[in-house]
C-alpha cells in the first residue's frame, strides 16, 4: 500500500534500494562477462578455461554479499497472504 | 575386481539408506519438529536435481568432444539463479500465494484457470521428459555394463535390461511411497527432498572425489593439468559463437521451465528467504561439479586407450588405475544422479498428469461433479497420481528399451531442454506483462512445440523412423523452404542453434500477436494482474459473488477432498476468525477464495475452481475487482484500499454484536421459557400428588388395590419430581463451579460400552445399533469417568430418542490428536436444522414438542457443563449426514488444567 512513496528515503532505505539495484545488475554483468570469449574465439582452451571459472566465482562470491541484506527483505513465511493471519 | 554381487549389495544397501532417511524426515514433519528440514541447506540441495546423471556422465564427455562448450549448461542457470531478484522472487511469490502444483498448473491459473492450457503443457510436459527419464535408466544400465565389463565371464545383456527395469521399479516404488502421502500443497514431501538433498552431497562428493585423484593422483597438479590441455585435442576446439549463446540461454529457461526444476524451486519452497541462500549456494554447487570436468575429460583422453567411451571416463578412469573403492564411490554419484531426477520428475508429472488430465475425465464420467460426487475424492486423486506415476516410468523405460539408447547422452538432454523451453514466452509474459490472453499462450505453445517437434525431436530418432530421408534432405513434397533443419531455406546453421532458434521465435511470435489480438475474459484479467502485481497486493483474484452457497454443501464437499478433519479444522477456523462458534461460518467472498486455493494444492487450480462453482452457481466479478484491474489511479486503489480494511473491521464488529444481539434475544425468551416451564414442570407432578393424596385421605373405605395403585402413581410422581430437581441442583452446582471431580484411568471404549448398557434398557421399545470403532479401546483417559459417562449415556439416548430413521443406527468413531481425544456421535436420521443448531445446548430446549418422553431440556446443558469442567468441549457437528455430536476432551485432565 506504500504506493505513493515518499520521493527522498532516509539512509538504510536508499542503501537497500542501491543494494535491490545491484542484485538486479548482477546477471547482466555476468551475461556480458560470460559473452566475452566470443570477442577472442575462446582460444587457447586453457586460458578461456580459467576466465570463465574467475568470472564465476566472482558471481558467486558477490551474489553472497547481497544475499545477507536482501534476504531480511523478502517475507518469511507467516508473512504471506491471508492464511498467515 | 568388483563382483556383481557385491555391486548390487552397495546398490541396496545405498537405497536402504536413502529409504531410512525419507522415512525418519517424513516422521519429524509430522511430529512439527521440521528443524533443519526447511533450512535453505536442504533447500539449496534439492536444486541440485539440475545436475542428472547427464552432468555427471554426460559433462566430461561433452567436454570431451566439444571442449568447454560443456560449461554453458551451468552458466545458464548460474545466470538465472544470480538474477533471482527479477525473476525467481516473483515466480516463487506468485506459485506461493496462488498455491500452484506445478508448470501446469500456474500457466493454467495465470490464463483464468484454463484446463486446457493444463492438459497442453501437460502433453508437453510428458513427452519432454520422458526421453530424459529414459536417459538415467540409461546411464546406470551403462555404468553396470562398465562393471560387467571387467569380469573375466561378462554378464548378458539381458542383465542390463533386467537392470534397467529393476531400477524403474524400485524408483516407482519410492516415489509413490514418499511422493503421494498427502494431498495438501502446504505440507510438503519433506521425506523425498531430504533424500536428494542426501544424493545431491553423495553426488557432488563423488565427482570432486574423483576430479582431486585425477589432478594429484594421476596427474601432478593444476600447472600439470593445464599443460595437458594445451597439449590435447581439447585445445583445437573453437567457440561456435552461435551455439554458445543459444546453450547460454537454453540452460537458463530449462532450469526454470523444466517440472522437475519448478517443482523443487517453488512447490517445495518452505520460505521465500531460502532463495537469497540459494542465490550464490547454489552457482558455487554448479561452479565445484564443473571445476573438474576438464581436467577429467583431457587425462582420459590421454591416459584410457583410443576409442573408450567419454561418457563413462567418471568411472573408467579410477577403474583403470586399480582404485575400485573410488571407481565404486563415483558409482553412487551416478546412481544418485540419475535416480534423484527421476523421482522429482515423476512427482512433478504425476501432478500434472492426475490434476489436468486423469481427475477431469474421471469427473466426467461420473457425470455431475462438485458437491453431487460420492465417495472420498481424495483417495481417488492419490491412486490417480500413483497411477501416473507408474504409467511415467513404465514409459521411460519402454522408451530405454526401443530407443536401443543413443551414445551420446549430450544430445538427449538438449532436445528434452529444448522442448520444456517452449513454455518461455507464456511464463515470463504470464508473469510480466498484463496483456498476456490465454489465446496467445494457447497459439505460442502449440506453435513452438509443433516447430519443435518438426526440426528437432523427429528427426532426433534417426533417418527413417518417423521421418524419412528424402524429406530431411528435399523437406516434404519437395518443397525447399520446408525443409525440418533449414527452414525458410537459410541453411548452414547449427541444427541445435536452428531449431532453438526458429522454435522460440515464431513461439514468442504468435504469443504477442494472439495476445494483442485477443480479448481476455474477465477472471483471465483478474489473474493477470493478480499475477504481475503480485508485490502490490498480495490478496488472492476475487471471483466469486456470495450468498448462493450453504455453507453446509461446501463443507459436505470439502471434506471429501481434503479429508473430514483437515475440512473441519479449516471451517472452525474461519467461523472462529468471523466471530462465530461452530464448524459454520458465513459464507463470504473471501472464505470461498481461501477454501478455492486450499483445494487448490490438492486438486489444482482449474478442477478446485470448477468444482466450487458447481455448488455456487457460477463466478462473478465486483466493481471493486474491476476498480483494481482498471489500477487507474494510484490514489484511488489506496483509498479503496483503507475502506476496504474498514469496512472488512466494521462487518466484523457488526456481525459479532448481531450475533450477541440475537442470543440476547433468544436467551431472554428462554428465561420466560424458563420460568413458565420450570413452574409447569413443578405443577403437572405436584397437582396428581395433591390429587391423588385428596381421593387416599377422602375415601376411608377404597379397596386395597385401588389404594396401592394410587400410592404408586404418588411415588412415580415424587420420583419424577426429585430427577427434575436433581438435575436442576447438578445443573446449578456445576454452573456455579462448586464441583469435585473424582480422577481415575480408565479406557474410552469401556467407558462407551458401560454408557452404551445403562442408555439401551430404558427403551426398549426402539432399540438403536450401536457401532463403535476399534480406535476408542487404544485411548486411555485420566478424567471423572463417572461424569463422562454421564456425558455418553446422555447423548446415546439422545440418538435413541430422537433418530427418526427407520432402522436407527448410531456410529461412535474415536480419534486422537494431539493431547485431546475426538469422540463423534453420528446417527442415521435427519438430523438438526442449522437455525436450531445453536440453542440446543441451551437450558430447557426441547426441539420435539410432541415427544412425550422427552426429559426436561436440560440433558445436553448438563453435558455442555460437565466437558468445560472436564477441560474439554461438546459441540455439534453439522454436515455428517444425520445428528452428530464431537465430544472432545483432554487425554489427562491434569496437564489441561495445569496449562489453565
Amino acid at each position: 500500500m506504500t504506493r505513493r512513496a515518499p520521493v527522498f528515503l532516509a539512509r538504510t532505505g536508499y542503501r537497500l534500494r542501491r543494494l535491490m539495484d545491484a542484485a538486479r545488475v548482477l546477471p547482466l554483468a555476468g551475461v556480458f562477462l560470460f559473452l566475452l570469449p566470443l570477442l577472442w574465439g575462446g582460444g587457447p582452451t586453457a586460458r578461456a578455461i580459467v576466465f570463465v571459472f574467475l568470472v564465476w566465482a566472482a558471481l558467486i562470491g558477490i551474489a553472497a554479499l547481497l544475499a545477507g541484506p536482501l534476504g531480511q527483505v523478502v517475507l518469511g513465511p507467516d508473512e504471506t497472504g491471508p492464511e498467515g493471519r | 575386481m568388483v563382483s556383481f554381487n557385491l555391486l548390487v549389495i552397495v546398490c541396496l544397501t545405498y537405497v536402504a539408506l536413502l529409504f531410512l532417511v525419507a522415512f525418519v524426515a517424513e516422521k519429524r514433519a509430522q511430529k512439527g519438529q521440521l528443524g533443519w528440514l526447511r533450512s535453505p541447506a536442504v533447500y539449496t540441495l534439492s536444486l541440485s536435481i539440475y545436475c542428472t546423471a547427464w552432468t555427471f556422465y554426460g559433462a566430461v564427455g561433452y567436454a570431451a568432444r566439444s571442449g568447454l562448450e560443456f560449461v554453458t549448461i551451468y552458466l545458464g542457470p548460474t545466470l538465472v539463479v544470480v538474477g533471482w531478484w527479477w525473476f525467481l522472487r516473483k515466480l516463487v511469490r506468485v506459485g506461493r500465494s496462488q498455491r500452484i502444483t506445478s508448470i501446469a498448473d500456474l500457466i493454467s491459473s495465470r490464463y483464468g484457470k484454463s484446463n486446457a492450457l493444463g492438459v497442453l503443457v501437460t502433453v508437453m510436459a510428458v513427452v519432454g521428459t520422458t526421453p530424459y527419464i529414459a536417459l538415467q535408466l540409461q546411464s546406470v544400465t551403462l555404468s553396470f555394463a562398465v562393471f560387467a565389463r571387467q569380469q573375466p565371464q561378462g554378464w548378458a545383456p539381458a542383465d542390463l535390461n533386467a537392470t534397467a527395469l529393476w531400477v524403474a521399479g524400485g524408483l516407482a516404488v519410492f516415489t509413490i511411497i514418499f511422493g503421494t502421502r498427502n494431498l495438501d500443497a502446504n505440507e510438503r514431501h519433506h521425506g523425498v527432498v531430504t533424500a536428494i538433498a542426501l544424493e545431491a552431497i553423495v553426488k557432488l562428493a563423488a565427482l570432486l572425489a574423483v576430479g582431486i585423484f585425477v589432478v594429484w593422483g594421476v596427474a601432478q597438479g593444476p600447472s600439470d593439468i593445464l599443460t595437458r590441455i594445451e597439449a590435447s585435442p581439447i585445445s583445437d576446439w573453437n567457440l561456435q559463437g552461435d551455439r554458445w549463446v543459444a546453450l547460454l540461454f537454453l540452460s537458463g529457461v530449462a532450469f526454470i521451465s523444466l517440472p522437475r526444476m519448478f517443482q523443487v524451486l517453488v512447490v517445495e519452497n518452505s520460505d521465500e528467504r531460502h532463495l537469497a541462500t540459494a542465490s550464490w549456494a547454489f552457482p558455487l554447487y554448479l561452479f565445484l561439479i564443473s571445476l573438474f570436468v576438464v581436467p577429467i575429460a583431457v587425462v582420459g583422453l590421454s591416459e584410457l586407450p583410443a576409442g573408450s567411451n567419454p561418457d563413462l571416463f567418471v568411472l573408467t578412469l579410477p577403474l583403470a588405475s586399480n582404485a575400485e573403492g573410488l571407481a565404486m564411490f563415483s558409482f553412487l554419484g551416478g546412481f544418485s544422479s540419475a535416480t534423484s531426477m527421476v523421482i522429482v520428475a515423476a512427482i512433478a508429472l504425476s501432478t500434472m498428469v492426475s490434476n489436468h488430465i486423469a481427475m477431469p475425465m474421471w469427473l466426467a464420467l461420473r457425470g455431475g461433479g462438485g458437491a453431487s460426487i460420492s465417495g472420498d475424492v481424495r483417495n481417488v486423486v492419490l491412486l490417480s497420481r500413483r497411477i501416473s506415476i507408474g504409467a511415467i516410468l513404465a514409459l521411460g523405460y519402454l522408451y530405454f528399451r526401443f530407443s536401443g539408447g543413443s551414445e551420446a547422452l549430450a544430445s538427449i538432454g538438449l532436445i528434452s531442454f529444448a522442448g520444456v523451453a517452449q513454455v518461455l514466452p507464456a511464463l515470463v509474459g504470464g508473469l510480466f506483462w498484463r496483456g498476456a490472453t490465454r489465446v496467445g499462450a494457447a497459439a505460442g505453445l502449440v506453435i513452438g512445440f509443433s516447430v519443435w517437434a518438426y526440426t528437432m525431436f523427429i528427426p532426433s530418432f534417426g533417418e527413417s523412423v518417423l521421418m524419412s530421408g528424402a524429406v530431411l534432405a528435399q523437406g516434404p513434397f519437395g518443397v525447399d523452404w520446408l525443409k525440418p533443419q533449414a527452414l525458410f531455406a537459410i541453411t548452414g546453421m547449427d541444427p541445435l542453434v536452428h531449431a532453438v532458434f526458429w522454435s522460440m521465435s515464431l513461439n514468442t511470435v504468435a504469443f504477442v500477436l494472439g495476445s494483442l489480438m485477443s480479448f481476455p475474459g474477465p477472471l483471465e484479467r483478474l489473474q493477470g494482474a493478480q499475477f504481475v502485481n503480485v508485490f502490490d497486493h498480495s490478496a488472492a483474484a476475487r471471483g466469486w459473488k456470495s450468498g448462493a452457497a450453504e455453507a453446509e454443501d461446501l463443507l459436505v464437499m470439502a471434506q471429501r477432498i481434503l479429508g473430514a478433519p483437515e475440512a473441519q479444522a479449516l471451517f472452525e477456523a474461519e467461523s472462529r476468525f468471523q466471530g462465530h462458534r461452530g464448524y459454520l461460518p458465513e459464507v463470504t467472498p473471501d472464505f470461498i477464495e481461501r477454501l478455492e486455493r486450499e483445494l487448490t494444492g490438492s486438486v489444482g487450480a482449474a478442477m478446485a475452481h470448477a468444482m466450487l462453482a458447481q455448488i455456487i452457481g457460477g463466478s462473478a466479478v465486483s466493481v471493486q475487482d474491476l476498480m483494481a484491474v482498471a489500477d487507474e489511479t494510484a490514489q484511488m486503489l489506496e483509498y479503496s484500499n483503507q475502506l476496504e480494511a474498514k469496512s472488512a473491521e466494521l462487518s466484523r464488529t457488526a456481525r459479532q454484536l448481531r450475533q450477541a444481539n440475537e442470543k440476547l434475544t433468544e436467551l431472554s425468551v428462554q428465561k420466560d421459557d424458563f420460568l413458565s416451564q420450570i413452574s409447569h414442570e413443578l405443577r403437572t407432578p405436584m397437582t396428581s400428588i395433591r390429587a391423588f393424596s385428596e381421593i387416599l385421605r377422602d375415601n376411608t373405605n377404597m379397596p386395597v388395590e385401588e389404594q396401592r395403585k394410587y400410592f404408586g402413581i404418588i411415588h412415580d410422581e415424587t420420583i419424577r419430581l426429585t430427577r427434575l430437581l436433581d438435575d436442576l441442583l447438578d445443573l446449578s452446582v456445576l454452573e456455579a463451579g462448586r464441583v469435585t471431580l473424582n480422577r481415575d484411568n480408565a479406557r474410552i471404549g469401556d467407558i462407551l460400552e458401560r454408557a452404551v448398557a445403562a442408555a439401551q434398557p430404558m427403551n426398549a421399545a426402539r432399540p438403536i445399533l450401536v457401532k463403535m470403532d476399534g480406535n476408542a479401546n487404544q485411548v486411555m483417559v485420566a478424567t471423572d469417568t463417572d461424569r463422562l459417562r454421564q456425558v455418553f449415556i446422555n447423548l446415546i439416548s439422545n440418538a435413541q430418542k430422537y433418530c427418526d430413521a427407520p432402522e436407527p443406527k448410531l456410529h461412535i468413531t474415536t480419534r486422537r490428536r494431539g493431547d485431546m481425544v475426538q469422540i463423534d456421535f453420528t446417527d442415521n436420521g435427519t438430523g438438526i436444522v442449522k437455525k436450531s443448531q445453536d440453542v440446543i445446548f441451551e437450558k430447557f430446549s426441547r426441539l420435539s414438542e410432541n415427544a412425550a418422553n422427552a426429559g426436561a431440556g436440560l440433558g445436553l446443558a448438563i453435558c455442555r457443563e460437565i466437558m468445560t469442567k472436564l477441560g474439554g468441549t461438546v459441540s455439534y457437528l453439522p454436515g455428517q449426514g444425520g445428528a452428530a455430536f464431537r465430544v472432545t476432551l483432554p487425554v489427562d485432565a491434569r496437564q489441561a488444567e495445569a496449562a489453565e
